[in-house]
């Protein structure tokens, strides 16, 4: 992937549809199960994750000029390592009962494989604008993702939405357990598909309804 | 003299030339069938509740199939009794006592789920009525283990609870096993009525027995799966099942007790998720009764075939890939 032209909305909107990183890329899946049984601990991570993202592009294309092709590696490694810490230390300082629950995850965002993709396949290639908004579609894709996951997860799993019960009864405690998370990501990843499949098969059949009205 | 022309004319067609009666939808309605004696035998038991849950489970079954079916536009095949089965084994998986709602969505999950999603009947990895029960047995794990005694009274009573033999044999040991049951040939019977708590369908060994023979007998399941199983877990029960000391286990008790032979006649044999390569079922057997004593005997469960045979449905696939026999007339290919 060369210099992008696409322009600064489509690239955001990219992030967040056709490329989402959950629904589509399937990669960063680890902390998608881990950290989605509560739509709180699902927020933080996907605020988390635009934050890093976001920044990590915006410095990977600064900087793009300066760093040999052959010591990228440790140089992108570095650089998301240092974003990493400073959320890392924030939410440790500010936030510490959501910290408790998903500070191992946050820190594993390091080894994020979507974070690294796209300071490798974009921000490395890109001006600075097209970057920070590619980094904040990806991320915003990201945080969606976690949001839909975990609301399903705590609703079904225990009755409740971020920490306030709502529905009374025997809840399906499968969705809360790792189990659960493979369930609702499966199932939400078909429906996300599905609905592709019916947009592009309105949108072609408009088309060929156009081409006989012509 | 035209007709008989052309009834002597040679007909070239491709294999198979020989076909035989069976169908799908035969050997199916003839598992149901083989179901009924272990079906009456509970309903003896545990009186109108084990067949309202049945039924619950079957009726879910057969309509999430059809709907789903209808939904997709596909062709609709509840009648080929695949659905029914997985409803009424699923239905003989659970405990008479369970509230209604249980059966529903754990058939629903089975059928749609574990069935439908991988691409119907013959495509599913693993058996659908036990994916339902261990997704009811994580899901509600209380209600999942509230095992009624069973009253040989064909009323609603409100049963008393009771623990399953097996949990009284984890929890307590044999000792405590005997009190309950007399001695040993009185506990041995009770086993092999079904006079016991349990789930609906796994308690009465043997009318489960005359079932399998029915299926044996028919050739619609062979002896492999079933035997390796079962004499792997009273192989194992006779070597560590004992305390303290090895080789001074009771097999017989581990034999009758639990989901064991229902769930090697009629779940491990399930087709679509057993190897197809009669060495590789014998390798499949051996997999689920060894993993089922070491629940039994080392879990945190009291009973384990329902793991067994989800686990070895894995593994189903790397067997038959791996225990692949030559082709006639082929020559081994040289270990390099």
């Amino acid at each position: 992937m060369g210099h992008t032209d696409k322009s600064n909305w489509e690239l955001i909107k990219n992030g967040i549809f056709s490329e989402n990183t959950i629904f589509r890329m399937a990669i960063s899946l680890c902390p998608s199960i881990a950290v989605t049984n509560s739509l709180k601990n699902g927020f933080f991570m996907g605020v988390s994750v635009i934050f890093v993202q976001t920044m990590v592009n915006l410095t990977v294309s600064l900087i793009r000029g300066f760093v040999h092709p052959k010591i990228r590696i440790p140089i992108f490694m570095m650089i998301i390592a240092g974003y990493v810490s400073i959320i890392d230390m924030t939410m440790a300082a500010f936030a510490r009962p959501v910290y408790k629950q998903i500070g191992l995850y946050i820190q594993l965002i390091v080894a994020f494989a979507s974070i690294f993709a796209r300071a490798e396949v974009f921000a490395v290639k890109n001006k600075l604008v097209p970057s920070v908004c590619d980094g904040l579609g990806m991320g915003i894709g990201f945080f969606l993702a976690m949001i839909v996951i975990s609301f399903f997860r705590e609703l079904l799993g225990k009755g409740a939405l971020w920490g306030f019960p709502i529905v009374e009864g025997n809840p399906l405690l499968i969705m809360v357990l790792p189990a659960g998370g493979f369930f609702a990501v499966g199932l939400l990843m078909g429906f996300f598909n599905w609905m592709d499949a019916k947009i592009a098969e309105r949108k072609s059949a408009g088309q060929a309804v156009e081409k006989q009205a012509a | 003299m035209a007709t008989e022309a052309k009834t002597q004319q040679l007909v070239v067609s491709v294999s198979p030339h020989v076909r035989d009666e069976e169908s799908i939808a035969k050997i199916m309605w003839t598992v149901n069938f083989a179901l009924l004696p272990a079906l009456i035998m509970s309903v003896y038991y545990f009186g109108p509740r084990a067949v309202y849950v049945t039924a619950l489970c079957i009726v879910t079954a057969v309509l999430s199939e059809r709907l789903f079916q209808k939904g997709l536009k596909r062709k609709v095949t509840t009648n080929d009794g695949s659905a029914f089965l997985t409803g009424l084994l699923l239905g003989m998986n659970l405990p008479p006592s369970v509230p209604f709602y249980i059966p529903v969505v754990g058939s629903a999950v089975s059928i749609l789920i574990a069935k439908m999603l991988f691409g119907g009947l013959g495509y599913n990895i693993f058996n659908p009525a036990l994916v339902g029960r261990a997704f009811l047995l994580i899901t509600w794990p209380k209600l999942m283990t509230i095992w009624s005694e069973p009253t040989a009274q064909f009323v609603a009573l409100d049963a008393k609870t009771t623990a399953t033999p097996l949990g009284i044999l984890k929890e307590e040991g044999i000792v405590k096993l005997l009190e309950i049951f007399g001695d040993k040939m009185s506990l041995y019977s009770h086993l092999l009525m079904g006079n016991r708590a349990g789930s609906i369908g796994e308690t009465s060994a043997l009318a489960l027995l005359i079932g399998g023979a029915l299926l044996l007998y028919k050739r619609y399941i062979t002896w492999h799966i079933p035997f390796s199983f079962l004499g792997t877990v009273a192989l194992l029960a006779w070597v560590f099942g004992g305390k303290g000391a090895l080789f001074t286990g009771d097999p017989v008790i581990h034999l009758l007790s639990g989901g064991l032979m229902l769930g090697a006649f009629f779940m491990a044999t399930d087709y679509v998720t057993c190897p197809t390569i009669r060495k590789g079922q014998i390798v499949f057997g051996i997999g689920c009764g060894a993993i089922t004593m070491l629940i039994r005997l080392k879990g945190g469960f009291p009973e384990g075939v329902m793991f067994a045979i989800l686990l070895m449905n894995c593994f189903a696939p790397l067997i038959d890939r791996n225990m692949k026999p030559a082709l006639f007339g082929a020559v081994k290919a040289a270990k390099k």
